[in-house]
């Protein structure tokens, strides 16, 4: 076997098996720092033995046992067995999983700790990165040294807290488990954007490491609650917006419109994929959820070959039925830019002005004001409008494409 | 496990009849359950007395440690097998005598 492909495998086990590792040794051990720490160190085993021993016929199996054995060291130097492992029976519940129908992974109640909300939500997003995706294997290789940052101090306190505060490790009993998944959906959507529209001068204007993981974790929770709508709706969504990461960001580096990108460009699999599941929740016929309307409104844009096609109609429809659901400014944004497409954009100009006391500090309300103002041709309240977005917006990609706006202006 | 739940106010005002009724309902509940292990009101800040007998002498300052706008005005000791549970009869506890409260684990 080639180096190449010892690597591909160590990748593929850490994508597969690492969740799933992380979350047995929990159970087993209790405790989540413990479970953490020997999964990283049977990976960097793993990354330090397999180019020799070659892979081993079951990685998993074999990732399991070594994280075991390294637990089990870690413990007896800490020279607190009996101690921990008593610990450890207080703490963690025992008891077989709570009748879910066919869910039986372990990896649900890591997700479902990990997105607790005692903490705070930025700690869930940390903490699920780091306990359910993992550290990257450079990373692993690298021993951690991301534990120094802000996000390894934040994780830091989280599990100090899981363990003092006694957060359970385990899934939701039925009554509570609707808000519960929402949480957990809120947690992976923000994932999600934050990958779709990376913040800071120094990172990539998308980070596809961060969207892929968030739609696998997305992949995971639609497979373990196949009857959760939301969970269906906000993988479809996931997979709409991911089928044009690559029309979305042009060769220079600028944002490319949804209305302007080269729809030829967009993965049809993903598309397909995401329409097949927009599908099966209308023949569910249960009233959609918030993933749900936004997967349709995108699953509208999608079946539109040409920009021209789009059935906006159909868009301000679900948009209305999601501010009924969602009467925020953000989504009353949105709804104003389809209906600038359907009754013209001064129409859409009144409905986003009288956003101005709730979004004068978002960038997307300035953004989307420069657009209709231009459309109707006020050119310098758009160019002061384009100025305020510029100063306001903190993705490379986005500032690019409205200054070339603006300074397109006559 | 046992917490501490503390009840948070902007206000000495006593609790009302209505909030006192919510209150005993609540408390039955948890003695019933076998949550119960402690509770009580407190007078207000301006009653407190802060002691320090780490020098020579003991000293006594009149008021609390810390002046703010909220402060504790009683709490709970429940007994709890895990956060999710305390949570829950915090959230009650909270809606019955009509304030903010916190939840903390003893150690």
């Amino acid at each position: 076997m080639s180096v190449i492909d010892v690597r591909k495998a160590i990748t593929r086990a850490h994508r597969e098996e690492w969740a799933r590792v992380v979350a047995a040794l929990t159970r087993h051990f209790g405790d989540l720092d413990i479970a953490e720490e020997a999964t990283a160190e049977a990976f960097a085993t793993a990354v330090e033995r397999w180019p020799a021993d070659g892979v081993p016929a079951n990685p998993g199996a074999w990732l399991t046992i070594t994280a075991n054995r390294k637990a089990i060291d870690r413990i007896r130097r800490e020279n607190k067995r009996g101690a921990k492992q008593k610990e450890a029976q207080l703490l963690y519940d025992d008891a077989p999983p709570e009748p879910l129908g066919a869910i039986h992974d372990e990896r649900l109640r890591l997700i479902f700790t990990c997105c607790h909300p005692a903490l705070a939500m930025e700690t869930r997003v940390a903490l699920t990165l780091r306990m359910v995706a993992g550290p990257t294997v450079p990373e692993i290789a690298r021993a951690f040294l991301v534990q120094e940052s802000a996000m390894g101090q934040r994780i830091t306190r989280a599990k100090a807290k899981i363990k003092a505060a006694r957060i359970p490790y385990r899934v939701p009993p039925a009554e509570d488990l609707p808000d519960r998944v929402s949480g957990v959906l809120a947690v992976l959507y923000l994932v999600f954007n934050e990958g779709y529209l990376a913040t800071g001068p120094g990172t990539d204007p998308v980070r596809h490491d961060l969207t892929a993981e968030a739609i696998r974790l997305t992949r995971l929770i639609r497979a373990l609650l196949p009857a959760d709508g939301e969970a269906a709706g906000l993988l479809a969504l996931m997979l709409f917006i991911e089928a044009r990461r690559t029309a979305r960001v042009s060769g220079s580096g600028e944002l490319v419109a949804l209305v302007e990108q080269d729809r030829g460009a967009w993965d049809t699999a993903l598309i397909a994929e995401g329409h097949r599941l927009v599908r099966e929740r209308l023949a569910a016929g249960v009233a959609p959820g918030r993933y749900q309307i936004l997967a349709a409104i995108n699953a509208v844009h999608t079946s539109a070959r040409d920009v021209r096609d789009t059935d906006w109609s159909q868009v301000v429809a679900l948009y209305d039925q999601l501010v009924r659901l969602d009467p925020s400014p953000i989504v009353a944004l949105n709804r104003a830019i389809a209906v600038a497409e359907l009754d013209g954009p001064e129409v859409a100009l009144a409905a986003v002005d009288r956003l101005q006391d709730k979004l004068a500090g978002y960038h997307a309300y300035h953004a989307t004001r420069a657009y209709l103002l231009r459309r109707l041709g006020y050119s310098q309240k758009s160019r002061a409008a384009y100025d305020k977005a510029i100063d306001l917006a903190g993705n490379t990609a986005e500032i690019a494409y409205l200054t070339r706006r603006r300074d397109q202006l006559g | 496990m046992q917490y501490l739940v503390s009840v948070i106010a902007d206000t000495t005002d006593f609790a009302t009849p209505d909030e006192e009724a919510a209150i005993d309902v609540f408390n039955d509940r948890l003695q019933a359950e076998g949550h119960w292990v402690f509770a009580v009101g407190l007078g207000a800040p301006s009653t407190a007395t802060v002691i320090d007998n780490r020098g020579p002498e003991p000293l006594f300052t009149d008021g609390p440690y810390v002046e703010s706008k909220e402060f504790l005005i009683g709490f709970w000791i429940i007994e709890a097998p895990d956060l999710d549970v305390a949570l829950k009869l915090a959230a009650e506890g909270s809606k019955a005598c009509n304030r903010k409260v916190e939840v903390r684990p003893f150690l």
